[in-house]
């Protein structure tokens, strides 16, 4: 089981500077067409200063800086045990190519589920830009099982 | 145009290829989940999986294209995704979205999209929601 003293943990700071190859990979792994998130000049021509992060990238920094490896690591988590059991976003500034993301997240929730076969991890997240400027905030949910 | 999007609307389908090894490897490097179970089959063996099999991310950005492929992104308020199977190598997955509900988010008119992900065995994969604002 999990030790509920980990509620209240908190992940350490992630930052994501988003470079033009790494989105335009991004793009290309989840089989997107629109140029927009290919092509500098069809993203200002669409309106944007840049090439948008499509609305899940930013899910990568914990991921990029070790963060949710330490997370998993702390809390005794193995990767054969684990699955991403729900994943929430809500945006209130776009990011581009060429902004930094700092996410700083807390692990909200600890419970179970069918008499501890199931365990949930709650993990709540803030983005925020290289202007301080707060641009999403994430929810995550574990699930391990046994 | 935006004034036009009402309650019943369905968003344009998106009908992925089968899922395959090569899908899953990039996505491993361009999303950072360099978790092995999704690109090592040995490793999946060993914690009792068939083989490989899809990250849920990799779910989720496929299923938030059937929105910025239907709005601009900017418009995009909140996605929300609940994932309730795992896709297996093979699959292949359509995604849909409905518009369910007109309402106002933070003095905002926005629109509720559901949002729903499943394989060609009928299969549930993705259970999601999104809110777009109208204009």
């Amino acid at each position: 089981m999990i030790d509920k003293k980990f509620i209240g943990y908190q992940l350490k700071p992630s930052s994501l500077y988003l470079d033009r190859t790494r989105l335009q990979f991004f793009a290309k792994a989840i089989g997107e067409q629109d140029p927009v998130y290919f092509d500098p000049a069809s993203a200002k021509a669409a309106g944007y200063p840049d090439l948008p992060a499509p609305p899940t990238f930013i899910f990568a920094a914990e991921l990029d800086s070790g963060a949710n490896d330490q997370l998993l690591n702390d809390l005794g988590i193995p990767l054969t045990k684990l699955l991403h059991g729900e994943q929430s976003f809500r945006y209130f500034k776009p990011v581009y190519a060429g902004d930094a993301v700092d996410v700083q997240s807390t692990i909200t929730d600890i419970y179970d589920k069918k008499g501890g076969k199931l365990e949930f991890v709650v993990k709540d997240s803030r983005v925020t830009n290289q202007k301080a400027e707060l641009v999403a905030e994430m929810r995550t949910v574990l699930v391990v099982r046994h | 145009m935006s004034s036009e999007i009402r309650v019943g609307e369905q968003l344009p389908t998106l009908q992925l290829g089968p899922v395959n090894r090569t899908t899953l490897a990039l996505f491993g490097g361009a999303s950072g989940d360099h978790n092995p179970i999704h690109i090592d089959t040995d490793f999946a063996r060993r914690a009792g999986m068939p083989d490989v099999f899809a990250q849920g991310m990799l779910g989720m950005a496929w299923l938030g294209r059937v929105i910025t492929k239907w709005i601009p992104q900017g418009r995009l308020r909140q996605y929300d995704a609940r994932f309730s199977g795992i896709t297996h190598l093979g699959n292949t997955i359509t995604c849909t979205g409905e518009v369910v509900e007109l309402l106002e988010l933070n003095g905002e008119a926005c629109a509720r999209i559901a949002l729903t992900s499943s394989n060609q065995f009928g299969q549930n994969k993705i259970m999601g929601e999104a809110i777009v604002a109208l204009a």
